[in-house]
């Protein structure tokens, strides 16, 4: 079976090679700073991003990360869109997938509220300035930016520990103040599990930087957001998790009115890229009961760590390829 | 004990209201974005762009682009409905718009269960994207 989940992943591979192979294009624009109009019919482009954004949203599931953290840098790197328009089209995708998967988890309440409402308050304010900051500053000053980031991302994902239930010995004054607690059944060891958070203030700090950076470079931060719930603040692994999704659906939506205002926002870029992501997280979904988790884990480590080069590189003005 | 447990396991009652809407808004937003797309993409509805010529200012940053093109930043996009490319905004705008009315929806549970703090946060959260959508913290690129 996980032999069959494998051939699949790397049909689609096959798939993305070939429409580079036949359209060498768009390789080849992605290293001019204002593009000439392309000789290819729009809908090739349409028809290349569905496809990348399908494969990525199978290996973001997969992987363990958004979908969002895998676009920006992939299409920013190795496709001719402006940064400007991939960090728009990047929060939007993200967007939809937090919003898509937002209401299950909440009515099972997994998602926790009332811990989302105190944090969200403090992301979104700071991705809204965060969207200011990355739109203000010069594009290969954010391109540099970036691709430090996406390294930074890999060395977590590599190095990041996850504790399914967290010792919390007592709750701080803070989180018991505003009631941040909840119950859920853990269907593994048909326990009910009752949860409680420590380290509310310096989770909330933290908070500060994961905005800041969500909107500056357009990315999901659930990268972030669930080692801070976690190991901060000593959410269960699955009340992270899912908390974590949603909270995107909210840190999001304020970045993405800030790129759609500033006019961020192709249509062309954002439906087929929005429509391959939900189509390959829903075809994830279901090869997650089949596929090895741990080599697709270090594929996508190995394709964001070649993303964020290309990024830092591109950045720099080097040429790396 | 066991029938506390079992209330302690669902959702609350704010937060029911909260998924529901969310969907409802996600689901409207998506139809209307994938309906509004067939419509441009099939040119249905004349775009203001043409398709072809889109791929001339995808390189370019956003100001050049909104140079470029004659496009007006921040809201105008309401004006220009009338065209292909500009009716795909009305999805988008509902998927970005979701939640704010989601939290607007909870403060009045909120209330009633005299959650005083969170509804004041709800409120404070509404207003801080109502901020971001207006458009007054700037618009137009570098």
């Amino acid at each position: 079976m996980g032999l069959t989940s494998n051939a699949m992943i790397r049909m689609g591979f096959f798939v993305v090679c070939a429409l580079f192979w036949l359209f060498p294009e768009v390789l080849g624009a992605s290293e001019t700073a204002a593009a000439p109009p392309s000789s290819q019919a729009w809908w090739v482009w349409a028809l290349i991003l569905f496809v990348v954004t399908l494969v990525m949203g199978i290996l973001a599931v997969l992987g363990g990360v958004g979908g969002g953290v895998l676009f920006v840098p992939i299409i920013s790197g190795f496709f001719p869109f402006h940064l400007d328009f991939v960090r728009g089209t990047g929060l939007l995708v993200a967007l939809a997938g937090a919003l898509a998967a937002g209401p299950g988890l909440l009515k099972a309440n997994l998602a926790s509220l009332r811990l989302a409402i105190p944090v969200a308050l403090i992301a979104s304010t700071c991705a809204i300035i965060g969207a200011m900051i990355g739109l203000a500053l010069p594009t290969q000053i954010v391109q540099i930016c970036l691709g430090a980031t996406i390294i930074g991302i890999c060395v977590l994902m590599l190095t990041s520990k996850k504790s399914e239930l967290p010792d919390v010995p007592a709750a701080d004054r803070l989180s018991s103040a505003l009631a941040i607690c909840g119950v859920y059944h853990e269907a593994s060891s048909g326990k009910t599990i009752d949860w409680k958070i420590h380290r509310t203030p310096l989770g909330l700090g933290l908070f500060v930087i994961i905005g800041v950076m969500a909107g500056m470079f357009g990315l999901g931060a659930g990268w972030a957001n669930v080692p801070v719930l976690n190991l901060v603040m000593g959410a269960p692994l699955k009340i992270s998790v899912a908390t974590s999704k949603f909270l995107l659906s909210i840190t999001d939506t304020s970045a993405a009115w800030i790129y759609l205002n500033k006019g961020c926002v192709l249509p062309l870029m954002v439906v087929p890229s929005l429509v391959g992501i939900m189509l390959g997280s829903f075809i994830g979904v279901r090869l997650l009961k089949i596929a090895k988790p741990t080599f697709i884990r270090w594929m996508v480590i190995g394709i964001l760590a070649f993303a964020g080069i290309k990024a830092l590189t591109k950045g720099l003005g080097i040429t790396f390829i | 004990m066991a029938e506390q447990s079992h209330l302690q396991l669902e959702a609350s009652e704010e937060q029911l209201v909260y998924a529901k809407i969310l969907e409802k808004g996600m689901l409207i937003g998506l139809a209307i974005l994938f309906i509004t797309f067939i419509l441009y993409a099939f040119g249905i509805m004349k775009p203001y762009i043409p398709l072809d010529e889109v791929s001339r200012y995808w390189g370019t940053n956003v100001t050049q682009y909104l140079h470029s093109t004659g496009i007006k930043s921040g809201w105008a996009w309401v004006s220009m409905l009338k065209y292909g490319d500009f009716i795909n905004f009305i999805g988008i705008a509902i998927l970005a718009g979701v939640t704010g009315v989601c939290y607007l929806a909870i403060v009045p549970t909120l209330l009633r269960k005299k959650d005083r703090i969170y509804a004041v946060l709800a409120l404070l959260e509404a207003l801080i994207l109502m901020v971001a959508a207006s458009g007054i913290l700037g618009t137009g690129g570098h």
